[in-house]
């Protein structure tokens, strides 16, 4: 079965965009954003609006129905990977099948600045009455801050034995948090611990799929509260005890 | 004139308060001084400049001298340049060089030395005194737009960019601009130099970036008939020297908050005190308004239930400025418009908080900032949400709004995100311009009750502070939860304890600019 975008009625097609271009405000300039929407597929493209952003900059407001339709079947998700777990729930599963604290540390590395993420996930005060890690009597969980160089994180990740390391990536400028993700999880593997540790990423632009792409375990984006990182984290942490996998605590 | 009936005794006690807080640090800032402020300190000479391996040549001099600062920095120096008969650049190089080492330097007679020292500093501060009076000029030439002043960031790692961007958000009606600096900035104890084209999450606060953008405004000022305010940021481990950068390139405005730095970027409680003085001091002399960083206290805190902490910081803020010289005009006090919009009557706490502060401050250009914390990828409430602070904003007559964009919670701005963001301002600053007057709030109302209670809670926070002392307050976690250690964090190790011999006219000479 086939669906497309729904405007006003089904298979209408209407799509809304907006878009600015490098070009003064003329003919010429309503000529190439038709033109710019047909080779996007909006055969018949309703220009809302144009308008001058300054001499050399149009923007402009367009409706039309896009000729693209998808074919539902063919769509295939995987689905969620753990259970979004409650706060007792959770602490039943550490007291009765885990049977000590689990290990969490967490920064914002290298040159990255930005704590809302992390604290939000780690802050006792959390977020929007979400409670973060370090108020979990069941986690042991160390927020570092900023600016954290890798090396430094390691080493902290050794002291208290991390059972879990979550990594924070707000900027993404010129890709430099791949760069920074890539050389924590290498400094991770050079240890040799990198099995031994449940290796989370997050931030704005951070996806399960990126995460996975880049070696980590799973990574969060923009909506994640603590309570899915602590699901996150007791159900792994458990499926790897059930399959008899080691731990920083176990050498 | 004040709208809200305030507790009159509370607004003394407050500001008592805040004021025996601040004396108490203020005693310990005037004995030390640092080693940004001494690379400060021969900067407003004239020194500046990179070696072949990019080290800035302040920092060169300063730290061939570092055992001996505690006499400060500038007599040896002038000592030097008098002996050598070389100017405060070519005596830099020399050092750079190796060729001089300053400890070594046969000093000469106080009488040679200490008349030209006093006359590099009397020109120094007359430099600056020019880039004040040129302010003035070009403001009387073009016109000071109205209040509020619409403001709005560019970032892009590339300051050309950042001009392109600038200019067409200045075209469609934008006031200030501000150039949110590289993110690693704060943490350099130095300040790059030259000319940038890349950086992470924003552009290097260098003086050569400056000069580019400040021609680039002053220009389009012209064509667009009223003056455009360049703002950057002095926070970080070397506030004093791009203090004096912001000075030298007549920059308007700039980020200058005595906590910030240490509560939100991990910079030493001590070093972060002494700085933001001296700093503050080439701000007033340059006729620079200092905007503090209120709006942190709201992004990870409940709005709500954190309002107190944000007057608390102003009125400390507003007692560090005085110490330093600053002026009522250039006191510019931050605060942030962040209660969860899905509480009911959330507008109302937005605008009691906001009619607060304006209230407090009643002659300082308040800077307000927008909502940040509660949007998402739904650009149109975004964009709605930007329409309630904007509207927040006129009613309570504040003079710096930061305009919010549509696209907060996606990516920095696009230029269509500032333009959409523009209209939206202009549109109800107009509209609603005369708003404010027509209304006056009824003393029973919830507004006046909240505001009062704000300020309860504030007097109450500051007399905790006051009996253990800031330092300690800080330790406790008072400011956001967050403690910080005294004698932890980055920077400690250039606090320099002032010796009774400590010789640096500036610190008198930079207030009578």
């Amino acid at each position: 079965m086939e669906i497309r975008p729904y405007g006003d009625s089904l298979n209408d097609s209407i799509v809304q965009i907006s878009f600015t271009l490098p070009i003064k405000n003329d003919d010429k300039a309503t000529a190439i954003a038709t033109q710019y929407c047909k080779k996007m597929g909006i055969s018949n493209p309703k220009i809302a609006r144009q308008e001058s952003l300054d001499p050399n900059f149009t923007f402009f407001v367009i409706y039309g129905s896009c000729k693209h339709k998808i074919e539902i079947d063919q769509i295939k998700i995987r689905a969620k990977e753990y259970k979004i777990l409650s706060h007792e729930e959770m602490e039943k599963i550490v007291k009765n099948e885990i049977g000590r604290k689990i290990n969490i540390v967490g920064a914002a590395i290298e040159s990255d600045a930005h704590t809302i993420g992390l604290d939000a996930i780690l802050s006792a005060k959390g977020f929007a009455g979400d409670h973060g890690l370090e108020s979990y009597s069941f986690f042991n969980a160390i927020n570092l801050g900023s600016q954290v160089p890798s090396e430094e994180l390691l080493k902290k990740a050794l002291s208290i034995k991390a059972d879990v390391v979550g990594i924070s990536q707000i900027i993404t400028q010129k890709n430099i948090h791949i760069y920074n993700l890539s050389k924590l999880l290498e400094l991770l593997e050079e240890e040799g611990i990198r099995d031994r540790i449940i290796l989370i990423c997050g931030g704005p632009r951070i996806s399960n799929a990126l995460a996975k792409e880049l070696g980590y375990d799973t990574g969060f984006g923009p909506g994640t509260t603590p309570t899915m990182v602590a699901s996150y984290i007791v159900n792994e942490f458990l499926n790897r005890k059930k399959k008899k996998r080691k731990f920083l605590s176990d050498l | 004139m004040a709208k809200l009936i305030l507790d009159k005794d509370m607004v003394k006690k407050a500001r008592d308060y805040a004021n025996r807080i601040a004396s108490k640090v203020q005693n310990f800032i005037d004995k030390n001084s640092t080693t940004t402020i001494e690379r400060a300190t021969i900067r407003l000479l004239g020194v500046d400049g990179v070696n072949k391996d990019n080290v800035p040549l302040p920092n060169i001099v300063v730290d061939s001298f570092r055992d001996e600062l505690g006499s400060g920095i500038l007599y040896p120096f002038v000592n030097a340049m008098c002996f050598y008969d070389v100017n405060d650049q070519k005596l830099s190089e020399m050092i750079s060089q190796k060729e001089i080492d300053l400890k070594k330097v046969p000093k000469l007679e106080k009488e040679k030395v200490i008349p030209e020292i006093n006359k590099l500093v009397k020109n120094a501060c007359l430099v600056i005194k020019k880039r004040k009076n040129e302010r003035y000029e070009l403001i009387e030439k073009l016109g000071d737009p109205s209040k509020p002043w619409l403001y709005v960031i560019v970032a892009t790692g590339n300051i050309y960019e950042d001009v392109v961007q600038a200019n067409a958000a200045v075209r469609e009606g934008a006031d200030v601009i501000a150039v949110i600096r590289s993110t690693a900035q704060s943490l350099l104890d130095y300040v790059p130099y030259g000319i940038t084209t890349t950086g992470y999450g924003g552009t290097y606060a260098t003086q050569a970036n400056f000069k580019v953008m400040r021609e680039a405004l002053d220009e389009v000022a012209d064509e667009v008939g009223r003056y455009i305010r360049q703002v950057n940021y002095c926070s970080g481990l070397a506030m004093p020297e791009i203090a004096v950068m912001g000075a030298f390139e007549r920059l308007d405005m700039m980020l200058n908050d005595s906590l910030y730095g240490i509560i939100f970027r991990g910079i030493n409680t001590k070093r972060t005190f002494i700085d933001q003085y001296f700093s503050r001091m080439i701000n007033a002399a340059a006729g620079v308004i200092i905007n503090t960083g209120e709006d942190n206290y709201l992004t990870t805190a409940d709005a709500y239930k954190a309002a107190h902490t944000v007057i608390v910081s102003q009125l400390i803020n507003e007692q560090f400025a005085i110490f330093s010289g600053l002026k009522a005009e250039q006191i510019g006090l931050g605060h942030a418009f962040q209660i969860n919009p899905h509480l009911e009557d959330s507008l109302i706490y937005e605008i009691a908080q906001a009619q607060l502060v304006r209230d407090l401050f009643l002659d300082y250009p308040i800077k307000y900032m927008p909502p940040t914390v509660y949007k998402t990828g739904d650009i149109f409430f975004s964009n709605l949400l930007d329409g309630m602070f904007n509207f927040t904003g006129i009613l309570t007559n504040q003079e710096i709004q930061l305009l919010g964009m549509s696209t907060e919670a996606i990516h920095t701005p696009f230029l269509q995100d500032r333009f959409i963001s523009i209209k939206n301002a202009k549109y109800i600053f107009k509209c609603a311009k005369n708003l404010g007057e027509q209304i006056s709030f009824n003393k029973d109302s919830k507004i006046v009750k909240r505001a009062n209670q704000v300020l309860e809670n504030a007097v109450n926070l500051l007399e905790e502070i006051n009996d253990i002392g800031l330092f300690k307050a800080i330790e406790k976690g008072i400011f956001a939860d967050i403690k910080r250690d005294t004698n932890s964090g980055r920077g400690l190790e250039g606090v320099i304890k002032k010796k009774d011999d400590y010789f640096n006219p500036f610190f008198k000479e930079l207030k009578n600019v």
